[in-house]
């Protein structure tokens, strides 16, 4: 059975890039174990034997046709930004100190 | 005819009274919004009422009307409508009812809004729903709950509760909702009202906000199957900015509805799901449903029991493909090019890495946040083989069983959801058992074949009971003969539709 650590969840929540907080950690780690138990389930019949399934109705892909068609503008594509500066979309300090 | 009146006529009705002149859609979508300003203290539908532009909206197709210019637009037309706020919509807020995006206003238009903004159906506004559509009771939205209109203390069922308790309320004659698990079809159940999702890809999911891609899919909401059928034509369609969208037109889903009108079900060959139901679904609602296949029994159909013995896995499977595709899709809320920035506290270093920790931690919710960590664990190196790829072959073995069991029926029935509508608080403290009750919805986005639910009567508590219709994939139509015939009997029964059992006390105001 899958078990999470208080170590595994930080590490995760550091991944996902979300500032859980201890609380958080501590109730998160009860629910997902209960959670968890679902893949114990899924092996019981997930054999090598089964392929797997992507997408549920199997389509051809295609190409679209070359047609031109107008984007967002460029004020319309920064209008919800936090921050924008001469048209460009402002990102704090991408690198540490 | 008076407001109240009006606004209980099914969508195909309100539509006649259009074309006849003897309302215009400036009237029907006036009428409306009052209903809205009277019930939103009780239910608390809507995240966003965009009466000024519904009324605009309204305004131009009387106009077309009036000249007659409305040749080839659907029959819905001038018939107004509310969609839930997981559908982008040019310059109406559009939230997701996540603070992550709170006060976000899309540059542009779902596929779906496009068209019905081309048939002429007034916007009435944004409906609430569990935050990014995950949840079954709409109390994971983060701007409050919505209310059952048929008992305001019990949930409206989730995510579409928003949609689903408009519809019911008279609100709004017809809604669009999302169906990732059941989030059109639970919400339907839990307020006798009808909702449909149909196949994967058969309505472009083109500005529909994306939580589990392989699983979502647009669907409408309404009070009769016809009238969900006569929006679902609106809406589906080829559309190539949908990759998954299926290259072909709408399967003929009205027509199918008004032959079942007739109730002759002859040659209707309808399969009981052996592994749905029984234990821990509640008495009330197993007694409803059977009293409703004796019905279509009567009506001509040969029932029979059918095993699909790889269904109860699904459950399983589910909640693994879905927080794995929620947590990349929602990766996209970094707060760097739209929706909520928050910037790292003093002492803490002011990086891109840590504002984005800050802003994900203040914009999501709990089970947002749960659902995101599970999939970054199940996606993560050393476990995608092991979790993806093990649900991947169960969504196989569901997708034989569908097809194996539609070589012997037309169609496959089964109880929406094992109980009614359920009190606020009752299961959110437990989330394994709010995913329980989504055990028979689950299926048909597993395997990606259509389904439905109609009301088919009340249960003991006085709540409505769901009744669910599955069809093969891309024969949307094989189940919406059946569900107008069951509801054309079932209406004979009630003296009217099930609406007509509950309170309005709104209405009357």
């Amino acid at each position: 059975m899958a078990t999470f650590t208080r170590e595994e969840i930080e590490h995760l929540a550091d991944l996902a890039r979300i500032a859980l907080t201890d609380e958080e950690i501590t109730r998160m780690q009860s629910e997902l174990n209960a959670v968890a138990d679902a893949i114990d389930e899924v092996q019981k019949v997930a054999t090598d034997d089964v392929p797997p399934t992507a997408n549920p109705v199997p389509l051809e892909a295609y190409l679209r046709p070359d047609v031109a068609v107008t984007p967002l503008t460029q004020e319309e594509a920064l209008a919800g930004a936090p921050a924008t500066d001469q048209g460009m979309f402002v990102a704090p300090q991408i690198l540490g100190e | 005819m008076s407001n109240a009146e009006l606004v209980k006529l099914s969508a195909a009705q309100m539509a006649e009274k259009i074309r006849s002149k003897e309302v215009s859609s400036r009237e029907l979508t006036q009428a409306h919004l009052d209903v809205i300003e009277a019930a939103e203290p009780t239910v608390n539908a809507f995240l966003h009422v965009s009466g000024k532009e519904a009324l605009a909206q309204a305004d131009a197709f009387d106009k077309k009307l009036a000249a007659g210019d409305t040749e080839g637009l659907p029959e819905l037309a001038g018939v107004p409508i509310a969609i839930k706020d997981m559908i982008v919509t040019k310059g109406i807020p559009t939230t997701a009812a996540s603070k992550i995006l709170e006060g976000w206003v899309p540059p542009y238009d779902a596929t779906v809004i496009e068209k019905i903004k081309a048939a002429g159906m007034p916007i009435l506004g944004k409906t609430n729903l569990d935050e990014f559509a995950q949840g079954s009771s709409t109390e994971h939205s983060a701007f409050g709950n919505t209310h059952n209109p048929w008992d305001a203390t019990r949930v409206p069922g989730g995510s579409g509760g928003g949609s689903a308790s408009a519809v019911g309320s008279y609100e709004a004659p017809l809604a669009l909702g999302t169906d990732t698990g059941g989030s059109i079809r639970q919400p339907g159940a839990f307020t006798g009202t009808v909702g449909v999702k149909p196949t994967y890809g058969g309505v472009s999911r083109y500005g529909a906000i994306a939580m589990a891609s392989s699983l979502d899919q647009i669907g409408p909401c309404a009070r009769t199957v016809l009238d969900t059928a006569l929006l679902h034509e609106v809406i589906g369609g080829n559309d190539r900015r949908d990759s998954t969208s299926i290259p072909a037109p709408v399967p003929p889903v009205a027509a199918a509805a008004r032959e079942g009108l007739k109730r002759d079900l002859k040659g209707v060959r309808v399969g009981l799901i052996k592994e749905i139901g029984g234990e821990g679904f509640e008495a009330g609602v197993a007694a409803r449903f059977n009293e409703a296949v004796k019905l279509l029994e009567s009506m001509g159909a040969e029932v029979k029991e059918v095993s699909l013995p790889h269904l109860p896995y699904s459950l399983s499977a589910y909640y693994i493909i879905m927080p794995s595709e929620v947590s990349s899709n929602l990766a996209r809320y970094d707060g760097m090019r739209y929706g909520l920035r928050v910037m790292p506290p003093a002492g803490v270093p002011q990086t891109s890495a840590n504002m984005m920790a800050y802003t994900r931690e203040a914009g999501f919710g709990d089970e947002v946040k749960r659902r995101i960590i599970l999939g970054t664990y199940a996606l993560s190196a050393g476990y995608y083989d092991a979790w993806y790829g093990s649900a991947q072959k169960v969504r196989t073995l569901v997708i034989d069983d569908f097809n194996k069991a539609f070589e012997q029926v037309d169609v496959l029935v089964s109880p929406t959801a094992p109980s009614t509508a359920f009190h606020f608080g009752e299961k959110t403290s437990d989330p394994l058992s709010m995913y329980l009750g989504d055990v028979a919805t689950i299926p048909a986005n597993m395997a990606g074949v259509p389904a439905m639910s109609i009301p088919c009567g009340l249960s003991d508590n006085g709540m409505p009971v769901g009744f669910q219709f599955f069809a093969p994939q891309r024969h949307d139509e094989a189940m919406y003969k059946p569900a107008a015939a069951l509801e054309a009997a079932l209406e004979e029964q009630w003296g009217g539709n099930i609406l007509t059992k509950m309170a309005t006390p709104w209405l009357n105001a």
